[in-house]
């Protein structure tokens, strides 16, 4: 671990919190396209951000310390879970700080703060809001889990970065396990983004909205936060589903450092454009369900993600 | 981790697709994709003997995946979908049990098959021993879906996908049944399906319906 390797790290953070609402807005592009609408400009999250962060905050007049610092403290959360994440290298100090069981639970704090503070206020629509995010954490969560132990069992390691690192360079395998367990993580990414099956990101007075309905209560600079934390999850998430279903590209602990870094930095590009792209699709393919079919959907990502684990043992047998 | 050859690779991966549609199966309430879904389960059957008869080199292998072509990819699903065409019953009606709730009965009755197959893996020799687990999961779970189904239709096609699963246990104990065997079953598959479509008639003309459940009960007034 020498100085080099925790400038790459400080950049990791950077490139995650810089192209998190680039990707935002990349996939509102495609899904304009799709529609046959106008693409709005891939730079209007950066707008909407510099525009709330320029505001004057009001806040309720109950509202409690809590509700100020919970967007500092998502915020954070969102900073550290990039860090973790493999995105660029797997070979990076902060690579061991955590595993993978530990940033579901650094998700799950986060989720934990932002309900608490949408409830905080008093409000309806705060409350309602929290409520069924916990019911669709609460559905989601095992699902990954599951989900990261499939892919823990055929790596032997609970470990993100080490996980990504095994399926990377070893020779190539077919494994249908983790086919199922994709499917089912891209079940759960939508779900824990508020992306289109479940929650409608672009919608604010809909009885059916999740996330919007927690921040309602949010202005300026922490609604900014929000937003932003927001888009970091989901940068996250794909980050995530990349390190554990398509790992090539990223610097591995076997490559010297500089030229794979360059090299990574481009790969990471095209696989965001790629999954931005089929993530749009698949929004724009589903109908909105009706909240109470949401926990069918979980079900279904959780007995896919099972399945994995199952065949996976079955067939090692 | 132990690297198994590229073709082994793939009869697992298709052995994985083949559980996966007996899942598909257990969920599926319209019985058009049901029928499709069959016809799926019985192409990968098919496709898993070939491929076992190119890595083994058993002649009769070839023969055992031509007529799993011709009987259970083409002939069984064009004969259901003219029944379901001429019979319109085009959905089964709500099933006993919750959708979630079978899933969750599925995924315990596969825990249990592996764990009924291991001493079974533990004796075979053949290399594509690890599929005998999910054949019996696959029985199991076509079991469930005949139990969990009222109407006719629904049943017979858990029946013939049970038989799917029967040929692709034998297929990963032992490689294939004896020929003879073969026939006879294909044979007795055919005559029952036939048997079947003129059962099904039979029913509708005897209760207006092909909901089964009208069988349970004794009519005294005839």
């Amino acid at each position: 671990m020498s100085g080099l390797s925790w400038l790459i790290q400080v950049i990791e953070v950077l490139v995650a919190l810089l192209a998190a609402p680039l990707f935002s807005g990349w996939i509102a592009q495609c899904r304009a396209v799709l529609q046959n609408r106008t693409p709005p400009s891939i730079w209007v999250p950066y707008r909407n951000i510099r525009k709330l962060l320029i505001k004057e905050a009001v806040l309720a007049e109950h509202a409690s310390p809590l509700f100020r610092t919970a967007p500092y403290i998502v915020f954070g959360t969102m900073i550290c879970a990039a860090a973790i994440v493999p995105s660029m290298g797997t070979n990076l100090p902060f690579s061991n700080a955590a595993d993978a069981i530990a940033l579901v639970g650094l998700l799950a704090t986060a989720r934990v703060f932002m309900a608490l503070a949408a409830m905080d206020v008093g409000t309806a629509f705060g409350s309602l809001g929290a409520r069924r995010e916990m019911m669709v954490g609460f559905l989601a969560e095992p699902a990954l889990l599951i989900v990261i132990f499939v892919a823990s069992l055929i790596s032997q390691s609970t470990a993100l970065p080490t996980i990504a690192d095994r399926l990377a360079t070893e020779a190539f395998a077919l494994y249908p396990a983790l086919a199922f367990t994709a499917v089912a993580f891209a079940l759960v990414l939508l779900a824990e983004n508020a992306r289109l099956p479940v929650d409608n990101p672009a919608t604010h007075l809909e009885l059916t909205m999740i996330h919007e309905a927690m921040l309602l209560e949010y202005s300026a600079r922490h609604l900014a936060l929000m937003e932003w934390s927001a888009a970091l999850k989901l940068f996250n998430y794909a980050c995530i589903g990349m390190a554990l279903f398509v790992p090539w590209g990223a610097a591995t602990t076997a490559m010297p450092t500089v030229p794979a870094l360059l090299v990574a930095i481009p790969i990471l590009a095209l696989k965001l454009l790629v999954s931005g792209a089929v993530l749009a699709t698949a929004e724009t393919a589903f109908a909105k369900l009706r909240v109470f079919r949401v926990p069918e959907l979980l079900a279904t990502a959780f007995l896919l993600a099972v399945l994995g684990l199952l065949v996976h043992l079955l067939l090692q047998g | 981790m132990s690297t198994l050859p590229l073709d082994l690779q793939v009869l697992n991966a298709i052995a994985a697709l083949f559980l996966l549609l007996a899942f598909g199966m257990l969920s599926q309430r319209r019985v058009v994709t049901l029928v499709k879904l069959l016809a799926l389960q019985a192409a990968l059957l098919c496709a898993a003997t070939l491929l076992l008869a190119w890595r083994t080199g058993e002649t009769h292998l070839y023969l055992s995946a031509l007529l799993t072509l011709l009987l259970k990819v083409l002939f069984l699903p064009w004969l259901l979908n003219r029944l379901i065409r001429r019979l319109g019953v085009y959905w089964d009606s709500e099933p006993l049990l919750q959708i979630s709730g079978t899933m969750l009965v599925g995924l315990l009755l596969v825990i249990f098959s592996f764990g009924l197959a291991q001493p079974i893996v533990a004796l075979a020799s053949t290399a594509t021993r690890s599929g005998i687990a999910i054949a019996i999961a696959v029985v199991l779970l076509s079991f469930l879906t005949m139990i969990t189904r009222r109407k006719a239709m629904s049943q017979v096609v858990g029946f013939l996908s049970m038989e799917n699963g029967l040929f692709f246990g034998a297929m990963s104990a032992t490689y294939g049944m004896p020929m003879i065997v073969e026939l006879g079953v294909a044979l007795d598959v055919l005559v029952a399906m036939l048997v079947l479509g003129v059962f099904f008639f039979q029913i509708r003309e005897r209760f207006d319906s092909l909901d089964l459940h009208h069988l349970e009960s004794l009519r005294e007034d005839q």
